[in-house]
């Protein structure tokens, strides 16, 4: 299939009614090509974690569209199109670290026999081959993050959706899992929405990154990322780095409404 | 691979690694104290010198235990099937009942107060009535001691189903996971802490619901008549003995829900330290 592998149109979500409505988001458009690494990144409160939610079926949009390879977003749930990491870990803590890998296989029916297999190499994956037995609470975070991402990916979707994955941990774990996700990611096919508020982060992971305003939420520019891959510690230390950090910071501090007068919306909008 | 090890450092390899070890230096001060209790009644009985018919030194306790042996057994196991086929009834059905009205929170949310409430009723108060209802034998004790453990198996159990975190359910539903496959694997999983509770609350409620339930009424070999008739010709220290394997009963019933918790759920919170 050609074309973006998720299209949002035009889309709202508002919360509460009457005198308590918040208008979560609000006309916001993007479009994801295949294989691509992109982050929204926004102030707190602005719908990023919204927008993300909305193209998992997890919350309704209000009003606007939204495709993913051509269906529903409901219909691509369905078809385990993909997996999500969100802020906190979210393990099972009754099975153990390669057990919650196994998770979603096991409710996806795939045969048991690959379960292990599949299992192990996604914790390879991540390093953690050595931990299969223990339990998520012997983990530090980081490592329980890691192992988030393992599950995401165990059962090959072609999305990874991340909700501030990295949002809870401190900034040198935050980096050193940035490049460890780089990796895996270049090691799948998936196309990755990513959502965070560090500039940094969005810079060095990201193949675009959209920069949203708050309340109502919406897409006020993207800033394409032109940093060569693979993208190595090294990569924050060079000018162009700053560059770009400084430029999607710019993004962040536009008064919106001047911003709204220059849109910067996707193609195919 | 060091940056793996780094991260836990200085751990032990798992849980077993943790048990174990100071088994002795766990359980020391329990024991010392016990002893010292024993030891403190002996005294107080013979420094005041206490009639035995009030209060029967534990050494007489003990020996009126051994005199009695074959009788006291009898009547402990008499009494502790009711307990235990009450017990099971209860906690199955108060299981059974949560799954069901758990299945629809709103509904859950209207038959909670009244759970709470009728949780919160001396059920004994109608052992009497539960007599006329199903006979002098152990069918009325088990009665009682079903109805003394379903109100609280109910309660923490439907708890335990609607505490599963929000994002734990929408890891379910990322996966199109039908309702069925998210109580099987996460809802249940979620709610064993709380069940648990109400299993280990309910073993001492059961030999409290058989027991007394016999004081209104029962046959000659229950526990509770049993005490009460000794107690009535003040041969109290066959009385005690009785108490004390109703305790002994009571204590291991306990302590077999306790080891069959830390097998079901070796994971938990609660076995994780020492």
């Amino acid at each position: 299939m050609n074309g973006p592998i998720i299209e949002v149109r035009d889309v709202g979500k508002v919360f509460g009614r009457g005198a308590g409505v918040t208008h979560a988001l609000e006309g916001t458009s993007l479009a994801i090509e295949p294989g691509e690494f992109i982050s929204i990144i926004g102030p707190s409160g602005c719908g990023k974690s919204t927008l993300l939610r909305i193209v998992g079926d997890l919350v309704e949009p209000s009003s606007g569209a939204v495709t993913i390879k051509g269906k529903s977003p409901h219909q691509a749930r369905l078809d385990r199109d993909y997996g999500i990491v969100f802020q906190t870990p979210v393990l099972y803590e009754w099975r153990t670290v390669l057990r919650n890998v196994e998770l979603p296989l096991e409710v996806m029916g795939r045969p048991r026999s690959e379960w292990h297999g599949r299992a192990e190499t996604m914790l390879q994956l991540v390093g953690l081959q050595a931990f299969q037995q223990h339990y998520p609470w012997q983990l530090s975070g980081g490592m329980q993050q890691r192992v988030a991402i393992a599950r995401a990916l165990v059962f090959n979707p072609s999305i990874l959706l991340m909700d501030e994955p990295f949002g809870a941990l401190d900034e040198l774990t935050r980096e050193r899992l940035n490049l460890e996700l780089l990796s895996i990611w270049s090691q799948t096919s998936a196309t990755v929405l990513f959502i965070t508020h560090s500039i940094s982060e969005a810079v060095f992971l990201s193949s675009r990154v959209m920069v949203m305003s708050p309340r109502p939420g919406r897409i006020e520019r993207t800033v394409t990322i032109d940093l060569p891959r693979p993208r190595t510690a090294h990569t924050r230390a060079t000018p162009r780095f700053f560059d770009l950090v400084t430029k999607v910071r710019e993004g962040l501090r536009e008064d919106p409404a001047v911003a709204a007068g220059r849109d910067v919306v996707e193609e195919g909008a | 691979m060091a940056r793996v090890t780094t991260a836990v450092a200085g751990r032990p390899a798992g849980p077993a690694a943790r048990r174990g070890s100071g088994l002795i230096g766990e359980y020391l001060p329990a024991a010392v104290v016990f002893i010292a209790a024993i030891g403190l009644w002996e005294a107080f009985v013979f420094g005041f010198n206490i009639q035995f018919y009030l209060l029967p030194a534990p050494h007489v306790i003990v020996q009126a235990f051994r005199d009695n042996a074959a009788v006291l057994v009898g009547v402990g196991l008499y009494t502790f099937k009711e307990a235990l086929a009450g017990y099971a009834l209860g906690c199955g059905l108060g299981v059974l009942a949560a799954m069901a009205s758990s299945r629809s929170p709103a509904f859950a949310d209207l038959v909670l107060p009244y759970a709470i409430a009728s949780a919160s009723v001396p059920i004994i108060a109608l052992a009497p009535l539960a007599i006329v209802w199903f006979g002098v034998a152990q069918g009325s004790k088990i009665a009682i001691v079903t109805l003394m453990t379903f109100f609280p198996t109910f309660i923490s159990t439907v708890r335990g189903l609607l505490s599963v975190q929000p994002q734990s359910l929408e890891l379910m539903r990322s996966y199109a996971a039908g309702e069925w496959q998210t109580f099987v694997k996460l809802r249940l999983p979620a709610s064993l802490p709380y069940m648990f509770n109400a299993f280990k609350v309910g073993t001492t409620l059961s030999m409290i619901g058989a027991v007394v339930s016999e004081f209104f009424g029962g046959p000659e070999r229950s526990l509770g008549v049993y005490i009460s008739s000794k107690a009535a010709l003040f041969r109290t220290r066959e009385a005690w003995a009785a108490i004390l394997i109703a305790c002994a009963l009571g204590l291991s019933f306990y302590l077999v829900v306790v080891l069959v918790e830390r097998l079901v759920m070796p994971w938990h919170a609660s076995t994780r330290k020492t």
